[in-house]
C-alpha cells in the first residue's frame, strides 16, 4: 500500500489512479462507481489491503468476467501479491482480431466480362443461381439485393398487456373511464397480451468447406440483425463459437464484413460442431428462440456428440432450422457422419445456396411453414 | 461483525461475501447477487432478514412482470362498488369521485411498494434476470432514491430504505445503469474447507467423513463438464439423502440410488456414473 493515503485528497488521486487503470483493462470503472468506492472505503479501512480490495471488487466490476481483470489490475497497482485467486473456466468466446482477408480462398476472376442482368428473366435465373459459381458482378448484384432483404419475425405472445377491444377487462380503465362518466361504469375496457418477435439465434459455419458460402450466409445474419436488432443472436462457428452480433450492427454490410472477417479466429479451419453447439448450450441465448444452424455437416468431431448436442438443442430451442447449401443440388444426399446424427432433431432442413433460397429461409423465420 | 451475525444464523459468508453485505448495510446501497444457480444467493436473503429481525418481502421475477404486479394496483373491484355507492347516493361529481375512489385504501400494495411502507425490510428480487428490461427501468427509478409516485395519490416515500438485496442466475445481461446503483458481488462455489463446514453446520447428524465425502464429490463434479454442476443448495439435499438412508461416509451403492438429488440432468447422472464404475472397476 502506498503511504500517500494520510490525507483524503491523495487518497482519492491513488484510487482515480486505479480506476484509470481498471478503465483502459475494460472494467466499468466510470465516474459513478469512482466515488462509490470511495463512499465503500470510507466505510472500512483504507489502510488495509483487504478492504481497499474489497472496496474496489464490489464497487467496480459489473460481471464475473470483470472479476479477473480487476484481479490483474489490483496485483498491478498495488504492487501487492495477488490478494485472491483468479476465477477459472467461465469464459466462453475469446474474440481475437486477425488479419485476414474478407473472403479469401476464393478464386478472384481477373478480366471480368459478364454484365449484370438486363431483364427481369435474367434477374430470375440470378435468384436461383448458385452463389459458389457467380462472376463478381453479379455477387455485387446479390449482395445488393440481400442487404433489401427484410428478415421479419414469427410473432410470440408476450406476458405483458395493450389495450384491445378484445380480450379481457382491463380495470384501471374502466374505472377511469366510469369517473370521467360521473360514476357509471357503463363502459368496460379491454386489454390482451401484446406480441413480441421470436428471437433467431443464427449459427453460420465459416470452416473450410463452407468457404464459397460464409459470406453470403454473413450477409444474410446481417438482413437478420437490421430488421430485428434486439431479437436477433448470431455466432461463427469454426474451430470455436464466437459470438457477432455486435459486428453486425453495423449499418453498411460491407463495414459490418469487414468487422466479422476481424472478429473471426479460426476462417476456413475445421469444424468441431458438437463442441460449439455444446457451448450455446451453455449461454441463455437458444431457450425458446429459433435456432438456425447454417453448415454443410462436415463434422470433424465426434458425430455422437453431435447428435446428443443436436438432441439437447431440440429440447430447448423452439425450432431448430439446419441450413445447408449443399441441399439445393438435387443429386445431393446427407450422408455424412455429422449430418446424418444431426437430422432427426432438426424441424425444417433447408438450402442456402441461392437468393431464392434465402428468401424461402427469410419466410420461414417469418413464421411460414416449409413445404415438405 | 457481521459474519459472526450471519454464522448465528448458520450462514457461512465468506470475506467477500460478508464485506458485501456490510457495506450494503452500512451505504444504504442494494447487494447485487450474481453467481450460478445454487451458491446461497436467495439464503443469503432470508439470513439478513433473520438476523436483522425485519420481514422479509419476496418479488420473484418472471418474463412480462409490470408495474401492476411489482409496485401496485388498484382494486378495481371495490372501486367499481364504491362507485355504484356513488350513484345510488347520487354522487355525480366526477373530480369528489376521483378524490374518493384514487385513495390509500382502494391501494393494492405490491412487493416494492409494500417493503417501502415497511419498515424495517429486507426486500429481495429474486432472478431478475427473467424479468425483461421494462421492468429494469421501474426497478432502478424505485431503488434510486427510495420512492414510487403514483399519480393518483401522490408520491409515497420509504423513511428508512429496506434493505435489499437482487440476485440473478446471469441467463441475461442485466442493464449496466441498474448494476451501477448497486454493490456488485459474484458468489463462487464454496471452497472444500467452508463445503464441509456448511453441511456439518445444516445437517445436524453428519458425520466429518461424510460431509468430506460428499465436499471432495461435488468438487470434482464441478470440475468435470456437466450440463449443471451441482450448488451447495444440491450438495445439502444430496447430504441429507444420504443420511437419510443411514450413510456415515460415501458409499459406492448408497451414492449411486442418492444421485437424482445431486444431478438432475440424466446425462449427467450417466456421466457421474461411468466415471465412479471405473474408477471403482
Amino acid at each position: 500500500m502506498p503511504d500517500a493515503g494520510s490525507t483524503a485528497r491523495a487518497m482519492a488521486e491513488v484510487m482515480a489512479g486505479f480506476a484509470r487503470t481498471l478503465r483502459a483493462a475494460g472494467v466499468p470503472a466510470d465516474h459513478h462507481r469512482e466515488q462509490s468506492f470511495l463512499e465503500a472505503l470510507a466505510r472500512l479501512d483504507a489502510g488495509s489491503e483487504r478492504d481497499v480490495y474489497w472496496a474496489g471488487r464490489l464497487t467496480m466490476c459489473a460481471s464475473p468476467d470483470d472479476v479477473p481483470r480487476y484481479d490483474r489490475c489490483f496485483a498491478a497497482y498495488f504492487g501487492g501479491r495477488r490478494p485472491h485467486p483468479g476465477r477459472a473456466g467461465m469464459t466462453v468466446t475469446i474474440i481475437r482480431a486477425i488479419a485476414s482477408p474478407y473472403g479469401s480462398g476464393e478464386p478472384e476472376t481477373g478480366g471480368e466480362t459478364t454484365a449484370l442482368p438486363a431483364t427481369a428473366s435474367e434477374a430470375e435465373v440470378l435468384r436461383h443461381r448458385d452463389v459458389a459459381h457467380l462472376t463478381e458482378a453479379e455477387r455485387r448484384e446479390v449482395h445488393r439485393l440481400l442487404a433489401l432483404l427484410r428478415g421479419e419475425r414469427e410473432r410470440r405472445s408476450s406476458r405483458r398487456f395493450r389495450p384491445s377491444h378484445r380480450g379481457v377487462l382491463d380495470g384501471r380503465r374502466t374505472v377511469r373511464e366510469a369517473v370521467r362518466r360521473g360514476g357509471d361504469p357503463a363502459r368496460l375496457r379491454l386489454r390482451a397480451h401484446r406480441d413480441r418477435p421470436r428471437r433467431v439465434v443464427m449459427v453460420v459455419d465459416v470452416s473450410g468447406s463452407m468457404t464459397p458460402y460464409a459470406d453470403t450466409l454473413l450477409r444474410f445474419a446481417h438482413a437478420l440483425v437490421r430488421t430485428e436488432p434486439r431479437a436477433t443472436e448470431v455466432f461463427s462457428a469454426g474451430t470455436r463459437l464466437t459470438r457477432i452480433t455486435a459486428e453486425l450492427r453495423h449499418r453498411d454490410p460491407d463495414t459490418a464484413m469487414r468487422a466479422c472477417s476481424a472478429a473471426i479466429p479460426d476462417w476456413s479451419g475445421g469444424t468441431r460442431l458438437g463442441e460449439e453447439l455444446k457451448a450455446l448450450l451453455r449461454l441463455p441465448d437458444p431457450r425458446g428462440a429459433t435456432v438456425v444452424i447454417a453448415s454443410d455437416g462436415w463434422e470433424r468431431g465426434s458425430a455422437d456428440l453431435l447428435g446428443a448436442q443436436m438432441a439437447r438443442l431440440s429440447r430447448v430451442a423452439h425450432r431448430v432450422i439446419w441450413v445447408n447449401p449443399h441441399k439445393g443440388d438435387p443429386a445431393y444426399r446427407p450422408l455424412t457422419a455429422g449430418m446424418r446424427a444431426a437430422l432427426p432433431y432438426v424441424t425444417d432442413f433447408v438450402a442456402g445456396h441461392s437468393l431464392a433460397a434465402f428468401e424461402q429461409l427469410a419466410a420461414l423465420l417469418g413464421g411460414a411453414r416449409a413445404d415438405a | 461483525m457481521l459474519a459472526d451475525l450471519l454464522d448465528g444464523h448458520d450462514y457461512l459468508a465468506d470475506e467477500g461475501l460478508s464485506t458485501a453485505a456490510y457495506l450494503a448495510l452500512r451505504m444504504g446501497r442494494p447487494l447485487f447477487l450474481e453467481g450460478e444457480a445454487g451458491v446461497g444467493k436467495t439464503e443469503l436473503a432470508k439470513t439478513l432478514s433473520a438476523v436483522l429481525d425485519a420481514p422479509l418481502i419476496r418479488l420473484q421475477c418472471y418474463e412480462g412482470l409490470d408495474a401492476a404486479q411489482a409496485l401496485y394496483d388498484w382494486d378495481f373491484a371495490r372501486q367499481l362498488l364504491h362507485l355504484k355507492a356513488a350513484e345510488v347516493a347520487g354522487v355525480t361529481d366526477a373530480a369528489a369521485l376521483e378524490g374518493e375512489i384514487y385513495d390509500r385504501r382502494f391501494l393494492v400494495a405490491r412487493p416494492l411498494l409494500r417493503a417501502l411502507e415497511t419498515q424495517p425490510s429486507v426486500l429481495l428480487v429474486d432472478e431478475i434476470d427473467r424479468a425483461d428490461d421494462e421492468f429494469e427501468a421501474f426497478l432502478l427509478e424505485v431503488l434510486s432514491d427510495f420512492t414510487i409516485s403514483i399519480p393518483e395519490l401522490g408520491t409515497i416515500r420509504a423513511q428508512t430504505p429496506p434493505v435489499v438485496v437482487v440476485t440473478s442466475n446471469r441467463t441475461r445481461e442485466v442493464h449496466d445503469a441498474l448494476k451501477r446503483r448497486c454493490l456488485y458481488h459474484w458468489l463462487e462455489h464454496p471452497g472444500f474447507d467452508r463445503e464441509v463446514a456448511i453441511l456439518l453446520r445444516r445437517l445436524p447428524g453428519c458425520t466429518e467423513r461424510l460431509a468430506a465425502d460428499v465436499a471432495e464429490a461435488a468438487a470434482r463434479m464441478r470440475r468435470a463438464d456437466l450440463v449443471k454442476p451441482p450448488g451447495i443448495a444440491e450438495t445439502l439435499d444430496w447430504a441429507a439423502a444420504l443420511l437419510t438412508l443411514g450413510a456415515t461416509r460415501l458409499d459406492p451403492g448408497l451414492a449411486a440410488a442418492s444421485l437424482g438429488a445431486l444431478l438432475k440432468y440424466r446425462e449427467d447422472q450417466e456421466a457421474v456414473r461411468a466415471e465412479w464404475n471405473g474408477r471403482h472397476a
